[in-house]
């Protein structure tokens, strides 16, 4: 149970630096803007700004009333307004209204726009248009690394799955680069970079750009930090469009963390009123078992209140003096203990409420042969049954993009026919949500549309070769095929059991998905690791269409520790699940080495298909 | 703003912008006070600079007390043991200059570091650069970087085409989206919009990034001319339905649809958009009737089960599910009527079945649902048929809890033993379990399932009166 570090793991760095470095930034903007103001915070930045600052902290800086960024009429009455806002064209729109009818109003106040993490100069341009560029002056916070706990750091960046992996806009290579610079600055140089990816080699490309033209002291520190890992999402959808079962991704999967804090609802904490619950490694309760098997939970959760009745027992011979004892030293602990065991006892009932009700038995079951690629006609069938009874849209929509990524596609007869269902059931506007998911490769039709093709070779006929071998690039994002079952083999994906899987003592990182499928993107990152580079693993590379884009950078450091070698950043571009943690959590201990993650947003599969989706609800 | 025409002449003839007014017909002065306009501006640009400079210095109060503060914190804070962070820390403390090894803003780095080295220094993000530009200016003498390193190129001054598309190119080579869609806007405003869409048909990279600039700031004009251009019709059409997102009123929104039926979508998903305006079309015109209904509070079914929100705009087998339940016995000919719906949108029948089903259910119709699964054959026998398989129409019975004689019916018309029996034990259809532990001749089963049904019940005496019956061959 609740594996413990190895005795050699190495020590994580102390990332709450971070958040004091962000802190102290925000005080400084803030103080840019002297006297008493009133604060415009976007709803996004609201969970991550709590994790860093508090309201007395904004108050001792002359904030005066606090605001969230929406549609209504804004009532404040102070000479000075400033907006906490992420770079969006809405959030300029916005302000631009407010401004503009303070002006046709005759009323003059300060306006200050803080961007987070960077403005980008389309906002500029719009609030130009709007005519009241220079009525507001524009800063930067460049505030993109909060650490969620310990060995995770979240750029908390939901939105740039959509932007970069639909929309193809790179605007948020330059944050992550930004972010990448900052860790070298406080952590040392990286000796050894790996990565597979476009998204990733091109934000690699920038952050060595940044390192190279900033001389600064970083080259001759110290590595802290061995390795570094950057991986795109699209090298594998597969792994997060699966149903989570360690328990921290079915919290994830059911009540939402959000920002590493999760929100419990009456039917968890068994009183009138909802309660946050901070997830993190000092939760001594919560770190204990969410890396498990949920079907572990139990057990373990039992036992512990076994021990801990055992513990209150322990007060009936005592006598006085060992009483006040107990009762200073130890009964706080136990107090706390109790709470958070019957917390997660209540969290545990819910989902097992929940999971019953939905038929998740037959579900995985489900996920588990489209997985392993048999009884694809009875897949399809439970899939079509599910969108027949409206059951959640979401859910509808990430079977069919398992079903289409691990089957290269889906048949042009089961795609039209699925997608009619589909429509019928949860609203014609939902074809807006089928375009897009095959423009990302989600969710596709088996020989691609000849549509395609014909551009492509028109375009190509336009131009040089050089040009038209970087168009085909292009493209082959939209058009390129998922192989999965192909790299699935390679790469031993689906262990093979004698028997039964013991969760309870895990032999492989298959654990996280009840031992059916060993997750892509943390085998790969195994593999690279234990040959410190890609070598061997050309065709994999070749299937996961990266042969362009998967790059290795070793420098001899002979300055580095054998206790840094032995810790490995791993950049997620686009978002990364809880299980993938878990997973490389469990590397890690077999391997003694320690993974930090650093991941655009926590995401899972409910959350890549809402990105997708048109229809909000 | 909502000035009078009287206000706003006024004010043009008034104001010193007297030079911008539209209605003066000599072409030469007018260019002439266009390039006149244009030096002007450019000397607004410097001279901006320059009033910025002093705004900033009377904005920001105190800001090197307040930063040192600030980075003293950090330092105070930053107590590690660690060789790294003590080396840090010892910077910190000297003075806050040593702040400026961390990344700074990170726009204005790269738009700055991307017109590094052209050689004509000018402005480009101007005022608010200048602004933020204020930390790093303060430390650049510290870095050893030639003073004004910020001061970016103009982009006003990259006047060719091939100078406009090495700017995009390197641009695309920094790989900084934000720098790629800054270089767009110069492009899109300085460039005839057929040699814009022509230059970014071959470079996909750009022409992503304009889409999605396009799109954020909602120019849909611009953005189906260049769907219309690069001839991607079926985006087009896409792009242009999604408009009816943002229509509230169900009459305009169902006039949209309209004109989306003949866009160039595949055929597939011109039968969709077909059936999207059809839909809305039936459920304006049910919605009025319904409400009528339901306000004159004449009919029953309005009276019992009053309606919870509005048809409208739901998905098409909502529509059907809210038809069975209204309207469900009404004739073909009617908009609202099942049959017609199913017949119009070509419902398939298991889902056709499925929905009655939950409907009736839901209203505990027990005739109707029996007759939705008979079936006469030509020598007048029915029979009973689910084109879905009676061990969904079982649960879907139980979930609107429908009573153990009707489940029972269900229960035994499933023909895969093992699940009849499993769904009668779970649902507790003591009746099938028995006679089906009857037919298979399984003695024990059926003695383990007597501990199980009430004392002294029914059921108990039924098996009883099987167990001590002679005419069975128990198998066990």
């Amino acid at each position: 149970m609740a594996f413990p570090h190895r005795p050699d793991a190495p020590e994580l760095p102390d990332f709450s630096m971070l958040k004091r470095l962000a802190r102290d930034q925000l005080i400084y903007l803030l103080e840019q803007l002297p006297g008493k103001k009133d604060l415009f915070i976007e709803p996004d930045l609201m969970s991550p700004l709590d994790r860093i600052a508090s309201v007395s902290i904004l108050k001792q800086h002359e904030v005066d009333k606090l605001y969230k960024v929406e549609n209504k009429p804004v009532l404040s009455t102070n000479e000075q307004l400033c907006f906490l806002v992420r770079p969006r064209i809405k959030n300029m729109r916005y302000i631009a209204n407010l401004v503009n009818a303070d002006k046709s109003a005759g009323r003059t106040r300060k306006y200050k726009v803080i961007f987070s993490p960077q403005k980008f100069y389309a906002c500029e341009m719009v609030l130009e248009e709007e005519g009241i560029y220079g009525d507001v002056s524009c800063d930067e916070w460049a505030f993109s690394l909060l650490p969620l706990d310990v060995d995770l750091l979240s750029m908390e960046l939901p939105e740039f799955f959509r932007d970069y992996f639909l929309e193809g806009d790179q605007r948020w290579i330059n944050t992550v680069a930004q972010a990448l610079h900052l860790l070298s600055t406080l952590y040392g140089p990286f000796p050894n970079s790996y990565g597979i990816g476009r998204c990733a080699k091109m934000s690699y490309e920038l952050w060595r750009t940044l390192e190279e033209e900033e001389e600064s002291e970083t080259k001759s520190r110290r590595p802290e930090i061995g390795h570094i890992f950057l991986l795109d999402r699209d090298t594998d959808f597969v792994t997060a469009l699966c149903s989570q079962v360690v328990y921290e991704g079915l919290v994830d999967d059911t009540f939402r963390i959000k920002c590493g804090s999760v929100d419990f609802g009456p039917e968890v904490t068994s009183s009138e009123k909802s309660l946050k619950v901070l997830l993190n490694a000092d939760d001594k309760v919560f770190s204990e078992i969410r890396n498990e098997h949920f079907s572990n939970v139990f057990g373990f959760l039992s036992q512990k209140a076994r021990n801990l009745q055992a513990q209150y027992d322990r007060r009936r011979g005592m006598d006085i003096k060992q009483m006040k004892n107990f009762v200073s030293q130890e009964l706080k602990g136990l107090k706390q203990e109790h709470r958070l065991l019957s917390l997660h006892i209540g969290a545990c009932e819910s989902i097992m409420k929940k999971k019953t009700k939905q038929d998740f038995q037959e579900l995985i079951k489900t996920e588990h042969a489209l997985l392993e690629g048999f009884n694809i006609r009875e897949s399809t069938s439970y899939i079509e049954e599910h969108i027949d009874r409206q059951v959640s849209p979401i859910e509808s929509l990430r079977l069919m993009c398992l079903l289409s990524i691990t089957e290269n596609g889906l048949i042009p007869k089961d795609y039209r026919s699925l997608k009619t269902q589909y429509l019928q059931s949860y609203g014609p506007e939902h074809l807006l949500t089928f375009s897009n998911l095959r423009g990302a490769g989600l969710l596709t039709e088996q020989a691609p549309g000849d549509t395609l093709t014909a551009v492509e070779s028109k375009v190509s006929k336009l131009v040089t070769d050089k040009a038209a071998g970087k168009i085909t690039d292009a493209f082959s994002s939209l058009a390129k095929r998922s192989n999965f079952r192909a790299i699935s083999k390679k790469l031993n994906l689906i262990p093979r059991v004698d028997g039964e899987y013991d969760l309870k003592v895990p032999r492989d990182m298959a654990y996280v998905f009840s031992g059916a499928y060993v997750p892509l993107s943390c085998r790969i990152i195994e593999q690279v690791l234990e040959r410190r580079s890609w070598q061997g693993l050309e065709e994999v590379v070749r299937l996961l269409n990266c042969s362009e884009c998967a790059f290795t950078d070793t420098t001899k450091e002979d300055r580095a520790s054998s206790e840094s070698l032995r810790l490995i950043l791993v950049v997620f571009l686009g978002g990364c699940t809880f299980s993938e943690i878990s997973a490389l959590r469990f590397l890690g201990r077999e391997k003694g080495y320690r993974f930090i993650f650093l991941t655009t947003a926590v995401t899972n599969s409910a959350r890549l298909m809402e990105a997708m989706s048109e229809v909000k609800t | 703003m909502n000035r009078t025409k009287g206000d706003e002449e006024e004010y043009w003839n008034s104001s010193k912008f007297k030079a911008f007014t539209f209605d003066d017909e000599d072409d030469e002065l007018s260019q002439l006070k266009e390039s006149k306009r244009a030096v002007n501006s450019l000397r607004d640009f410097v001279a901006d600079d320059d009033d910025d400079e002093l705004e900033r210095v009377s904005w920001s109060g105190e800001p090197v007390g307040s930063i040192s503060w600030s980075i003293k914190e950090t330092a105070g804070h930053s107590g590690s043991t660690q060789e790294g962070r003590e080396q840090l820390k010892n910077q910190s403390r000297n003075s806050f200059s040593s702040y400026a090894q961390l990344p700074k803003p990170s726009s204005t780095y790269s738009l700055s570091s991307f017109f590094r080295g052209r050689t004509r220094p000018g402005s480009f993000q101007s005022l608010s650069d200048a602004l933020s530009d204020t930390p790093s200016k303060s430390y650049a003498p510290e870095l050893g970087r030639p003073k004004g390193e910020y001061r970016v190129c103009s982009l006003e001054r990259f006047r060719s085409l091939q100078d406009k598309l090495q700017l995009l190119e390197e641009a695309e080579n920094m790989h900084d989206g934000n720098v790629i869609t800054a270089v767009l806007i110069f492009l899109k405003r300085t460039l005839s919009k057929e040699i814009l869409f022509r230059e970014l048909e071959v470079r996909q990279v750009a022409l992503r990034h304009l889409i999605h600039f396009l799109k954020e700031i909602g120019d849909q004009k611009l953005l189906i001319d260049l769907f219309r251009f690069l001839d991607r019709t079926e985006e087009l059409a896409l792009s242009h339905y999604r408009e009816h997102l943002n229509i509230q009123d169900p009459e305009k929104r169902k006039e949209f649809l309209k004109t989306c039926i003949s866009l160039p979508f595949s055929a597939e998903d011109s039968a969709h958009i077909q059936d999207h305006y059809t839909l809305l079309e039936r459920q304006i015109i049910i919605e009025a009737n319904d409400r009528h209904l339901e306000s004159a509070g004449q009919t029953e079914i309005f009276r019992k089960h009053p309606r919870k929100a509005s048809i409208l705009n739901m998905p098409l087998v909502t529509t059907l599910f809210y038809s069975c339940f209204y309207h469900y016995t009404e004739a073909e000919g009617t908009f609202s009527s099942p049959i017609n719906l199913k017949k119009t949108f070509k419902i398939p029948d298991k889902q056709y079945v499925l929905t009655a089903l939950a409907a009736r259910a839901k209203l505990r119709a027990w005739h109707d649902v029996d007759a939705l699964f008979t079936t006469k054959n030509w020598l007048g026998y029915t029979k009973k048929r689910a084109p879905i398989g009676f061990h969904r129409v079982v649960e879907i019975l139980h979930k609107n809890s429908a009573p153990v004689q009707i489940l029972q019916e269900y229960v035994n018309l499933v023909e895969d033993v093992d699940t009849k029996l499993n769904l009668a034990t779970k649902f507790k259809c003591h009746d099938v379990v028995i006679d089906t532990y009857r037919d298979l001749k399984d003695r024990q089963q059926l003695l383990a399932y007597r501990s199980k049904v009430d004392k002294g019940s029914a059921e108990e005496e039924k098996i009883d009166a099987i167990l001590s019956s002679s005419q069975i061959r128990w198998k066990n």
